[in-house]
């Protein structure tokens, strides 16, 4: 394993297998919950968080967090008060975000702003002090997750129910919201801001097809979202291709084998 | 001001009562003056309703009568323009013993069918509240889910996944997740809806079985005008106001569904 021998190559291994855990235990709930499109919209605001912060000369992962955060407020606040349709509301959020982004970025001329880096990841460029926070985040979005589950399934499975039964649904959803801005966060790095939700819904999606029960289908996605990471990124080493592209292409191959298998999976 | 005192079960906690001519039992629910208004139409109109512990009341009415609406104001998921509702003897705004309550939704709008969910998952689900957030689930919670399981059948079955079951079976996971949270008065909407006639038989005898032996208040809404006043012990019939109320064969006297449907329904009622 000569590509365990490279500094870069174990903080890029390390910071995506944190996201390879982090993100599809998320994104299970988000799926059946019909809430995917989050994902790609909180990524686009946490960009014009990142042009803010070059702007004002903060850290970008800061910047991306704070203002994915506040998105992910807004989103739940205009979901739920219902005055738009449920997508036009994440379609205003993600071209505002983008458009954000782009002046900020623009204003910021002359500051060397890695916009590439951003938007399609840099994960061999992790630096030894970003593998911290990127270990942080993820590991406090799992958990919550596991800290959670019986409440996010409750309210996952029928919403309705569970308000009459007490559960603070209202809370849940915003958690699960917010759970998404720090899971895009820690993808921004690993493979940027374009590909992160696919890291959320791909794995999920796999497992879906698959599981018997809903603990399964969330072991099945974080093991779906570990072999896409690995294998994608040791396949940029070997074969020097991108590896945000690499392990988002190899998460896809995977849903198609397991919508295959499904055929003759017993369920 | 409606009362249902007829027809409770022989062993529940209110017939000893009722024989000796004592009304001593506390009454579950109530509902004086409700008023429910959604975007200026008046959906419900001043409606009183008592229901005593131990009853079986059966709600009917035509589409758009404020059945479902009537269900969701006593869950307290919608707020009555005017009029109170009390819980257990408290006012809804005070009331906070919501796991006495339990709620069996209609199934097709309560349930997405490709979900990866075992019938010991979703029964489980049903205790969730009752533990309290980010708390696990303990010996008594397993206690109660198994339970509820064998007393609604699923028992076998606890392991399949929801989607994969019948329509019939898949009611009683409802009432499963709900029973396991030991309710006192349960509220279903809709629960027989595109069940076959078997499986509605077996969905009925659980409630007959949950009303005997826990005593458990039932209120169920439906527009199977002859299976509701077959299994009722107490008819009350909606259309945005009350129009009946009392014991089945009482209710329906002196053409009340042909009020309360138009006279064509009526013949399609007569068939059954």
């Amino acid at each position: 394993m000569d590509l365990l021998h490279y500094g870069f190559m174990q903080r890029a291994l390390l910071a995506g297998a944190v996201l390879a855990v982090a993100a599809p235990a998320v994104g299970v709930f988000l799926v059946l919950r019909r809430l995917s499109p989050i994902a790609d919209t909180l990524a686009h605001v946490a960009l014009a968080g990142v042009a803010a912060a070059v702007l004002l000369g903060v850290s970008p992962a800061v910047g991306a967090l704070v203002l994915a955060a506040a998105g992910a407020m807004g989103v739940e606040r205009l979901r739920a008060s219902g005055r738009l349709f449920g997508e036009a509301a994440l379609a205003l959020f993600l071209s505002g975000g983008l458009a954000v982004a782009l002046v900020l970025l623009s204003l910021a001329r002359g500051v060397n702003a890695d916009l590439l880096g951003y938007l399609f990841g840099a994960v061999t460029a992790v630096r030894p002090e970003e593998v911290w926070w990127i270990a942080g985040l993820g590991l406090a979005a799992v958990g919550t997750v596991v800290a959670f589950y019986k409440d996010l399934f409750a309210v996952t499975f029928d919403e309705e129910s569970a308000r009459v039964q007490g559960v603070p649904v209202d809370a849940l959803n915003l958690l699960l919201t917010l759970l998404v801005s720090v899971t895009v966060v820690v993808g921004m790095r690993v493979v940027g801001i374009l590909l992160t939700s696919a890291l959320l819904v791909v794995p999920a999606l796999s497992a879906l097809q698959l599981a018997r029960s809903f603990l399964e289908a969330l072991l099945m996605a974080v093991g779906f979202g570990v072999v896409s990471v690995v294998a994608g990124l040791a396949g940029s080493f070997y074969f020097d291709v991108a590896p945000s592209g690499a392990v988002v292409l190899i998460s896809i191959g995977l849903f198609a084998a397991s919508t295959w298998a499904s055929r003759w999976w017993r369920r | 001001m409606l009362s249902l005192w007829d027809g409770l079960p022989r062993g529940a906690r209110m017939g000893d009562g009722r024989r000796e001519g004592v009304r001593l039992e506390p009454v579950v629910a109530e509902l004086e003056h409700v008023c429910v208004d959604f975007e200026g139409e008046r959906v419900l109109d001043r409606v009183d309703l008592r229901v005593p512990r131990g009853a079986f009341v059966g709600v009917i009415g035509p589409n758009g009568a404020g059945k479902t609406t009537l269900l969701r104001v006593l869950l307290g998921l919608v707020r009555p323009s005017c009029g109170h509702v009390r819980l257990f003897g408290r006012d809804i705004n005070a009331f906070r013993d919501w796991h006495r309550m339990g709620y069996v939704p209609q199934r097709a709008v309560a349930f997405e069918t490709r979900f990866p969910a075992t019938v010991r998952e979703v029964v489980l689900s049903g205790r969730a509240g009752r533990v309290g957030l980010g708390r696990r689930f303990g010996p008594r919670d397993h206690a109660a889910v198994e339970w509820a399981l064998r007393t609604a059948g699923l028992w076998d079955v606890r392991d399949r996944l929801v989607g994969k079951l019948s329509g019939g079976q898949q009611q009683r996971v409802f009432v499963a997740r709900a029973m396991a949270n030991e309710p006192d008065l349960l509220l279903l909407d809709e629960p027989t809806a595109g069940v076959d006639p078997e499986g509605e038989e077996r969905f009925y005898e659980l409630l007959r079985s949950l009303r005997r032996e826990r005593g458990t208040t039932l209120v169920l809404v439906s527009h199977d005008v002859a299976a509701v006043a077959r299994e009722v012990s107490q008819l009350v019939c909606l259309n945005r106001t009350l129009f009946c109320h009392g014991a089945p064969e009482e209710a329906l006297r002196d053409g009340t569904l042909d009020r309360l449907y138009g006279a064509r329904h009526l013949v399609v009622s007569h068939r059954h």
